[in-house]
């Protein structure tokens, strides 16, 4: 593991410890009060799930069009974090959506095109485990459609009428709300860095063994 | 480029027209889905709100993914599909001929199976036939995009039976929900048209994303 | 008489149950429906019964984050234990020079 990978950890820790201070401190919201601090870390999460699908879907065009190796353990890795991360999306806002909302789930645009963005993370990862030889370049030809999505979940709230807050909330967020957003995202975003790293890691061990194992039946 | 697609498009139909296999396999199992959908979902005589159009979608997509890995074991028996990478034609100009086959199959399909959810539903399926006409086509072309491209993927995988649903019905998501809610308003006595051209448009756009995609990509999915 | 004993109980037990089965205790009589509401009486805020509780709802959410992740963190942990012991297995044959 490089150098910088323990402090970062460290600091890592240290931040995420040091987030729920922040979210006690910001303000309630007034229409929907205590449950609402589960936005900080839902919008987060929801945010490096986004990001995910992005990496995975770059990487997979730069495997599928350049064939470096390198491309295909990012791309595997960062599926792998889409999934949790839409995991934790799609945890954390039923549970408010339950208090706000009335109901645990609507089938709104934001929500559905979610949902499906979450399926297409979990059918790359099914892909690359069961599916045979070949099957790193059949996920990334699918994680190219996922990618394609992306935008889709994002733009979706503001041009549909749906049941979930819409992009102009963040930008618009007072001081002290927005304090605790952004220093979770910051949270988050170190967290993602150092999860794909690890990941990645793993990989590249496993393509190791692969090779020293080649090496032997020589 | 399209005289390939169109050589391949016919060679299809000659292989097809010749035993009718997929072809009526594909449309019994697309009737049976239908009356399945619709033993289980009547009450009392009559079908739930919206069931014709929902009916009509889920059963095009059951059977279109039975064509798709019917069609594509085909090739893969007597490996066609290694002869014509191998041959010196595009790669996009074959998909592109798959593709025109697979749709030929599904309107076929859907040709028989429209007027049938019509009958059991009761619905006025024909009253906007232009619309009508469009939707189904446009979402049969989104649908089959992207399953022409990932059963042609999965040819040489393992479990790919199970995995071209895995890998097709999450990314069509979008265009089965527009072809219904354009069906369903236009099976509703005083539906807005204004609102099947929007879908339709949608339908249209994801149309061309997924072509897009799939011949982008076609041709390094298929090489070794 | 002996096969015909067990339909003789058989119609017995008939004629036994048959008057007790028609005497089920008579359903309590339900209440009418509730008058029909005329107008709407507004509140600014619910009384505390109707109102769902949203820490329970918050500390499940900020709970299954911190599980996914520390779940997470094991899984790859783990999974990088065994590759990296079977590496190091594997290298250290190599070294040695043989293999079984």
């Amino acid at each position: 593991m490089p150098k910088w990978f323990m402090p970062l950890v460290g600091i890592n820790a240290v931040m995420f410890a040091a987030a729920p201070f922040l979210i006690a401190r910001a303000d309630y919201e007034s229409t929907m009060g205590l449950v609402q601090k589960i936005f900080y870390f839902h919008m987060p999460s929801a945010s490096m799930f986004l990001l995910s699908a992005v990496v995975c879907g770059i990487a997979s065009a730069r495997f599928l069009f350049g064939g470096s190796p390198r491309q295909d353990r990012l791309a595997y890795a960062a599926a792998e974090l889409a999934v949790l991360f839409g995991a934790i999306t799609l945890v954390t806002g039923p549970l408010w959506a339950r208090k706000a909302w009335g109901v645990w789930w609507a089938w709104d645009v934001r929500l559905t095109s979610s949902l499906m963005g979450w399926m297409v993370a979990w059918a790359y990862l099914l892909v690359r485990k069961y599916g045979g030889p070949g099957s790193d370049k059949l996920a990334a030809g699918l994680a190219l459609f996922g990618m394609a999505n992306v935008p889709f979940v994002y733009i979706s709230v503001n041009y549909w009428r749906t049941i979930h807050p819409k992009t102009s909330v963040v930008p618009t967020l007072p001081a002290d709300m927005g304090a605790a957003l952004w220093f979770s995202f910051a949270c988050f975003l170190l967290l993602f860095i150092l999860l794909l790293r690890v990941r990645v890691h793993l990989e590249e061990q496993r393509a190791k063994l692969d090779t020293l194992y080649l090496s032997l039946d020589d | 480029m399209i005289r390939t697609a169109w050589l391949i498009l016919r060679k299809d139909l000659t292989v097809e027209v010749r035993s009718l296999e997929i072809a009526y396999t594909t449309l019994f199992f697309a009737i049976s889905c239908v009356l399945f959908f619709a033993f289980a979902l009547v009450k009392e005589g009559k079908a739930p709100e919206d069931g014709a159009a929902g009916i009509l979608w889920i059963s095009i997509a059951f059977a279109g993914t039975l064509a798709l890995g019917r069609t594509f074991e085909r090739e893969r028996q007597s490996e066609t599909l290694r002869a014509l990478l191998m041959a010196p034609a595009d790669r996009p100009a074959i998909y592109v001929g798959k593709l025109l086959g697979i749709v030929a199959l599904l309107v076929a399909a859907e040709v028989v199976l429209v007027p049938l959810v019509a009958i059991l539903f009761q619905a006025p399926l024909l009253s906007h036939p232009f619309w009508l006409a469009a939707v189904l086509i446009s979402g049969t072309i989104g649908f089959a995009a992207v399953g022409t491209l990932f059963s042609a993927m999965l040819v040489r995988a393992r479990s790919r039976d199970v995995l071209l649903p895995v890998l097709l019905y999450p990314i069509t998501v979008p265009v089965i929900i527009a072809g219904v809610r354009a069906t369903a308003e236009l099976l509703q006595p005083d539906g807005e048209l204004a609102l099947v051209r929007f879908w339709v448009a949608l339908l249209l756009a994801l149309d061309v994303v997924f072509v897009t995609l799939a011949l982008w990509t076609f041709e390094p999915l298929m090489t070794d | 008489m002996q096969r015909s004993l067990p339909l003789l109980v058989l119609l017995l037990a008939l004629f036994v149950n048959g008057p007790a089965a028609a005497q089920q205790p008579q359903p309590q009589p339900q209440p009418g429906p509730p008058a029909a509401t005329d107008e709407f009486v507004p509140i600014s805020q619910l009384p505390a019964q109707d109102q769902l509780p949203a820490a329970p709802l918050l500390v499940t959410a900020y709970a299954f984050v911190w599980l996914a992740l520390f779940g997470y963190l094991v899984s790859v942990g783990r999974r990088l234990g065994k590759v990296q012991r079977e590496v190091d297995r594997l290298e250290s044959d190599i070294a040695r020079g043989t293999r079984t």
